[in-house]
């Protein structure tokens, strides 16, 4: 049986865990994960809340397949509303915490209020109790993780908890679990650290035993795992190189964002790529690649563990940085390099620990610095304010800043606000390259018309993981498409979109559909879960969720005149590459866009709409 | 002719699909805490290693068990735990010097790998090919192999 199971409903102001059913009339509707949760958010809380107040609520989510044997089951979701944004948020993680959760037998979590006091969670089974988290307040993410196994004498317990970012609402904290993976985007920590809740930690022995099909399912799960490990995307590419395997083709394809999108070529992109994480450094010796690492059932493993240079000048007097971590992926090497003109791989790698150990979002994190870096280089910033001299290509700037804003030190504490606010506290908010006030990630919106779409229109702000356009503008998946071109991109978008929210409510990562389609996923699906999972209803269900967070939005008071992208987008042409003289041409695709989704002129979902999609 | 699970945790990326494997193949539901092979991160160090019971020939847990509940399989090796003859005393669990057989709370036995009768799912399902199975005198094979390709080739004259 899919999510058939119970949730936890957590009043942190009254100290009390309740357990209640699933509501599986929403589950038919919704699956799961980011879909299911996000209705239970969209029903419960009014979109106007303040995103820090008592009244948002979060909600730890998992999907049918999270915790099976299907490659890559492991995923889990937090759903909130976001402080980055005041969007709908909905940060996806791995490693291993999502299948503990579900193993322990609970589908979901959700908090609601505030605890007057620091408080953690804890979850053995069907017990789940509030235990006082002084302790561990105003400690790291690795420190609480390890004080909470070292606390319960139980080093099997898996651990989600909040940096000191998280603690002093960064408006980009996110969630870290397993040390290195990450709910990473919109905020969610932030919220977490509004309610005192400073961890969930589980440990689940029950284990999964309602597989409706488990022959049918284990026939599927085998299946797909043959179309990853022949796939040379999934097969290959990922597993030798990482998402970093990007780092190189995207540049090359003069649509790497580059000083604040400024440019969309990098010259020390090379330097800072995949490749350079296999090559022998000059100082040691020694690859800064260690290994890669797969998170919980997955059987591509793009994981990069790698072992910063010990000499190098951020962390040579900090042995506690020496050991073999996470990172760096692409999207946390492009926002600390390409973003900020740094091509020191070592640099951009103790940032990315800084992010892991405090809880933030390397790309928020990256792309706000790049904002600073180019307001200081016009003199809008001064030295005095920073600190210290920040141009683009400072390695130290770069490390100090995040640094700052780890610690809510100094101006970190501005820079924690994210670049839409810190650019408008300036008088520049043109600057910002952000859409709804969430950073843009790896890939520019000009050179790839169809993810300039996809920024504009995504529901948590601008983001590469609700429509990856990417796939078919670079990769040829599922077909190739000029990413000059904006015939089609609509029609492609949105179909990616659907599939995708789908994917994100499954327990799945969207990392299989460079190999996968729908049709992969399907009968692990139907298998899996009783009812019906056709391909008809899994498309669907995608478009009724992504309906049902566009819903959430408007009634959050965010409207189609939102969907749009910062004027440099817009206005200032690539200047180089194969891509150069492109501006993003949204005014072209939008109107094709809202007609193919049922929507109104205005963005609004049709009365028609909502009666199709059951809204 | 017997075979031997072979352990390279060089391939390991901490995937735990040999646990699933294992605890559906034994108990029908998928639950790592089930399982009788455990991956161990080393997350400082970059390393995955999967570690389970080699089926030693004189076996502490058989030879300690004081209800014969632990048979040796004469087809693969394995040593069995009888779980009918089990009465949960856990004495095999001390005498075990690798912690391998472990008493479970749940059914008040202990349990071990056991080979799954000579097919084992662990490693079947394992994607990078850090644990095969493979033939009980060679385990060596491969890494023989390894060195031998280095060995200076060159017929001598």
């Amino acid at each position: 049986m899919a999510l058939a199971r119970k949730l936890l409903r957590v009043n942190l102001t009254q100290g009390t865990c309740v357990v209640e059913p699933v509501n599986q009339d929403w589950v038919k509707q919704y699956l799961g994960q980011r879909g299911l949760a996000t209705k239970y958010l969209a029903s419960e809380i009014d979109p106007k809340v303040d995103a820090l107040s008592p009244e948002n609520k979060l909600i730890y989510t998992v999907g049918p397949l999270t915790g099976t044997m299907a490659a890559t089951g492991g995923r889990f979701s937090v759903v909130t509303k976001g402080p980055l944004t005041n969007a709908i948020a909905c940060g996806n993680s791995g490693g291993y915490f999502g299948n503990e959760l579900r193993s322990a037998g609970w589908d979901m979590v959700i908090f609601e209020g505030k605890s007057a006091k620091p408080v953690y969670l804890f979850i053995e089974n069907e017990k789940a109790q509030l235990l006082p988290a002084e302790d561990f307040w105003g400690k790291s993410v690795w420190d609480t993780e390890g004080g909470i196994k070292k606390k319960h004498q139980d080093p099997q317990i898996r651990v989600s908890c909040i940096g000191r970012a998280g603690e002093s609402q960064v408006l980009f904290a996110g969630i870290v679990n397993d040390l290195h993976r990450a709910a990473g985007r919109s905020g969610v920590g932030a919220v977490m650290g509004s309610k005192n809740l400073k961890a969930v930690a589980v440990r689940g022995t029950q284990g999964m035993s309602d597989i409706a099909d488990p022959k049918a399912f284990m026939a599927a799960v085998k299946a797909g795992k043959k179309v990853l490990a022949d796939n040379p995307v999934t097969g290959q590419g990922l597993p030798k190189f990482g998402t970093q395997v990007l780092m190189n083709v995207i540049n090359e394809m003069g649509a790497s964002p580059t000083r604040n999108h400024q440019d969309v070529e990098f010259a020390g992109a090379r330097k800072i790529s995949g490749e350079a994480m296999h090559e022998k450094r000059e100082t040691d010796g020694k690859t800064h690649l260690v290994t890669n690492q797969a998170c919980f059932g997955c059987t591509i493993a793009c994981g990069r563990i790698s072992r910063i240079d010990e000499t190098h000048f951020s962390v040579k007097t900090k042995p506690e940085y020496w050991g073999a971590s996470g990172g760096l992926e692409y999207e946390a090497a492009w926002a600390f390099g390409n973003a900020n003109g740094v091509d020191d791989l070592e640099a951009l790698q103790y940032c990315n620990l800084l992010c892991n150990e405090e809880g933030m979002d390397p790309i928020s994190l990256g792309a706000t610095v790049g904002a600073v870096m180019e307001l200081y280089e016009l003199g809008i910033i001064s030295k005095e304010e920073i600190g210290f001299e920040a141009p683009f290509g400072s390695a130290e700037a770069l490390c100090k800043l995040a640094e700052l804003t780890a610690r809510g030190e100094g101006f970190g504490k501005l820079l924690g606000q994210g670049s839409k606010r810190l650019c408008t506290k300036y008088g520049r908010p043109d600057l910002s390259m952000t859409v709804k006030g969430q950073e843009f990630p790896a890939y520019d919106g000009r050179a790839l018309q169809g993810m300039g779409l996809a920024y504009a229109t995504s529901n948590r702000g601008a983001c590469h993981l609700r429509g990856y356009m990417v796939s078919p503008e670079v990769l040829g998946i599922p077909v190739k498409m000029d990413p000059k071109a904006t015939e089609g991109k609509p029609e492609m978008l949105k179909a990616f979109q659907d599939a995708t929210a789908v994917v994100d409510s499954t327990g799945l990562c969207v990392f299989t559909t460079f190999a996968w389609n729908l049709g992969d996923i399907q009968p692990q699906i139907q298998a899996a879960c009783e009812g019906d999972w056709s391909m008809e209803t899994l498309l669907a269900t995608g478009e009724r969720i992504w309906n049902l967070e566009r819903e959430f939005n408007l009634a959050a008071g965010i409207t189609g005149k939102d969907d749009t992208l910062p004027p440099r987008l817009l206005n200032e042409p690539c200047k180089t590459g194969p891509q150069a003289g492109m501006v993003a041409q949204i005014d072209k695709m939008l109107p094709i866009y809202y007609e193919l989704r049922g929507w109104n002129t205005d963005g609004v979902p049709t009365t028609e709409t909502r009666a199709r999609l059951g809204l | 002719m017997q075979k031997s699970l072979n352990i390279d945790p060089g391939k390991c990326t901490g995937c735990r699909q040999c646990e699933m494997a294992c605890s559906y193949e034994h108990t029908g539901s998928f639950n790592t805490s089930d399982s009788r092979i455990k991956i161990f991160e080393f997350h400082h160090e970059g390393r995955n290693v999967p570690y389970t019971c080699t089926q030693c020939a004189e076996a502490w847990c058989l030879n300690a068990c004081p209800v014969e509940a632990i048979k040796l399989d004469s087809l693969t090796g394995a040593k069995v735990v009888s779980e009918s003859v089990c009465v949960g005393c856990k004495v095999c669990t001390i005498a075990c010097p690798f912690g391998t057989i472990n008493y479970k709370q749940e059914t008040g036995k202990v349990q071990k790998c056991d080979l799954c009768g000579g097919d084992p799912a662990c490693a079947r399902e394992c994607p990078t090919g850090a644990i095969t199975f493979v033939d009980a005198d060679w385990t060596g094979l491969d890494r023989m192999r390894q060195w031998a390709q280095k060995t200076d080739t060159q017929a001598q004259a």
